[in-house]
């Protein structure tokens, strides 16, 4: 399965177990308003670390957190030169 | 009229006379009570007074051995534990003023600049005094936390036995503990068959609980007790179908509500309580009712000459069982100065009952939101699939941290992924969101201490 469809999955996911209403999901949708909150994006964040092997947002110090769903995903996409 | 408490162990064990039948032993090694008395009696302590020592054998049992012979003679005692770090030796030594050690092998202990002395058969009467000897020997404890210098507790042997009821002769109880007795847990139950001249069996580290408990059955032994951790384990090995004693007794962690229930279903006929204690407070309390945490009346009027309140969230004990003081640590006040020890253990109330939550450093900051693992871990432990948890944080850079938890299951759990949503769906509805794992793994085992606490970052 490929980043996006694990990403989307997962967001799917989460929302339901956190009873939340989702926009729907396109690459330009703001993160802020898809409808996730704050708790929502850690348990996210973390799933997919697991499910992906990475966390795109700890892997360097002066990484900037996506504004879009779209940078969300590519942030997936590309793995880590560093791992 | 009830006796004034021993001042030594062996006038402690002068009083539980006789003792032909009762012994203590650890499987490799046996040795009655009366032995054990007589080869203290026959110790000559002059050479002793004053010392300060050091009791750092490799088992248990010479442990035993070393505390009956030198109570009374000596000025302090420090029981060393197994599992201490020697890099911390050398700061116990200065803390306690300890000037001489006790050992099995003198390697570890030849760079520290104290006398060393291997134990035999008994111990010498050769040596030279020191100090006079004035009043009873102080025992002094390591605090159970396992990072960083480990502090020391300095009880007396009258506050140690305070919570140690009489016991008629004829009805003695034979003792065992899953606890290493040179720790605060396991040294009760010591006392407890010194006083009462019982017999104990000791536990070993690297013994599989399954013959642990076959020992426990030839000794005939009446009362266990161990840490919810130590229960979980001896329920997995389902060790009830060898034997069944008479009283079960769990303390050093929470006991939830789901160990109870299962030790009350493998051990119908047995009495299980819990206690509350630690090694500064002392022997707080024991509750039999079979549910978890305490009555709420408890913080009006407690049990067993002991007073208790909840101060910011944390217990607070106040009885003469305390320890008085940390050896060595002006800096650090054991005792706050209005005579309460703050224990750290946070507490809720609801509907007359008072719960543990969670120790007050444990605590997982989630966006600014207070979790405690060990609330998370009560739910979780309630799925009947579940034997054993371990809730911890994980960092985010979302957020700080989120809960996440490990889990071990039975063996016929049945499909991972059923349970896993079964766990969450627990969780959904008893706790806030905030509360809830993010991610649930299963793991072959959780680290354990070598105190038989589940092992966690900040202890």
């Amino acid at each position: 399965m490929s980043a996006r469809l694990i990403v989307i999955a997962q967001i799917e996911q989460v929302a339901a177990e956190q009873n939340k209403k989702l926009r729907p999901l396109t690459d330009d949708l703001n993160l802020l308003d898809s409808g996730l909150d704050s708790l929502c994006f850690a348990i996210l964040v973390a799933r997919l670390e697991d499910k992906i092997g990475f966390d795109p947002f700890t892997v360097s110090d002066d990484v900037e957190f996506p504004v879009t769903l779209g940078d969300f995903i590519r942030a997936y996409e590309h793995a880590p030169t560093q791992a | 009229m009830p006796q004034p408490r021993p001042e030594s162990l062996i006038e402690a064990l002068e009083r539980a006379e006789p003792l032909d039948h009762s012994f203590i032993s650890d499987g490799a090694q046996r040795q009655s009570l009366g032995e054990l008395l007589e080869a203290a009696q026959v110790l000559d302590g002059s050479g002793w007074a004053g010392r300060s020592v050091m009791i750092a054998v490799a088992t248990q049992f010479d442990a035993a051995r070393v505390l009956v012979s030198l109570d009374g003679k000596v000025q302090r005692l420090l029981l060393l534990p197994p599992d201490v770090n020697p890099e911390h030796y050398a700061a116990m030594i200065r803390d306690a003023s300890i000037d001489t050690i006790i050992c099995s092998d003198a390697a570890p202990f030849l760079a520290l600049g104290v006398e060393t002395l291997v134990l035999g058969e008994a111990l010498p009467n050769i040596l030279k005094g020191r100090n006079n000897q004035s009043g009873p020997t102080q025992w002094l404890m390591l605090t159970s936390g396992t990072t960083g210098e480990p502090k020391i507790a300095v009880h007396s042997l009258a506050a140690l036995t305070g919570a140690i009821a009489p016991v008629d002769s004829a009805r003695r109880p034979s003792w065992a503990t899953f606890y290493d007795i040179r720790r605060y847990g396991g040294l009760q139950i010591f006392l407890r068959a010194m006083l009462s001249g019982g017999s104990l069996t000791l536990s070993r580290p690297d013994e599989l609980v399954v013959d642990h408990w076959k020992r426990l059955a030839a000794s005939g032994v009446s009362h266990v007790s161990g840490t919810p951790t130590h229960w979980r384990r001896a329920l997995m090995s389902d060790v009830a179908s060898l034997y069944r004693p008479r009283v079960i007794r769990l303390s050093g962690e929470i006991a939830d509500q789901a160990i109870l229930d299962g030790l009350k279903t493998a051990f119908p006929d047995s009495a299980i309580g819990h206690a509350y204690a630690s090694t500064e407070a002392g022997v707080g309390f024991e509750v039999t009712d079979g549910l978890e945490g305490f009555p709420s009346s408890y913080l009006e009027t407690a049990p067993g000459g002991v007073e208790l309140r909840v101060l910011d969230g944390s217990l607070g004990i106040k009885s003469t069982r305390m320890a008085s003081e940390y050896a060595g640590r002006p800096d650090l006040a054991l005792v706050a100065e209005d005579g309460w020890v703050d224990t750290g253990d946070m507490i809720e109330t609801r509907n007359g009952r008072c719960y543990f939550v969670g120790r007050r450093g444990g605590i997982i900051n989630v966006g600014g939101l207070k979790v405690h693992p060990e609330e998370v871990e009560s739910v979780i432990n309630r799925h009947s699939a579940v034997r054993q948890s371990r809730v911890r944080a994980r960092k985010s850079p979302v957020i700080g941290s989120i809960v996440v938890a490990d889990l071990v299951l039975l063996p016929n759990a049945g499909d991972v992924d059923v349970v896993k949503q079964e766990i969450f769906g627990l969780c959904k509805a008893s706790l806030a969101a905030h509360k809830i794992p993010a991610v649930l793994s299963v793991v072959p085992m959780i680290e354990v201490t070598a105190g038989g606490k589940v092992a966690r970052a900040y202890a």
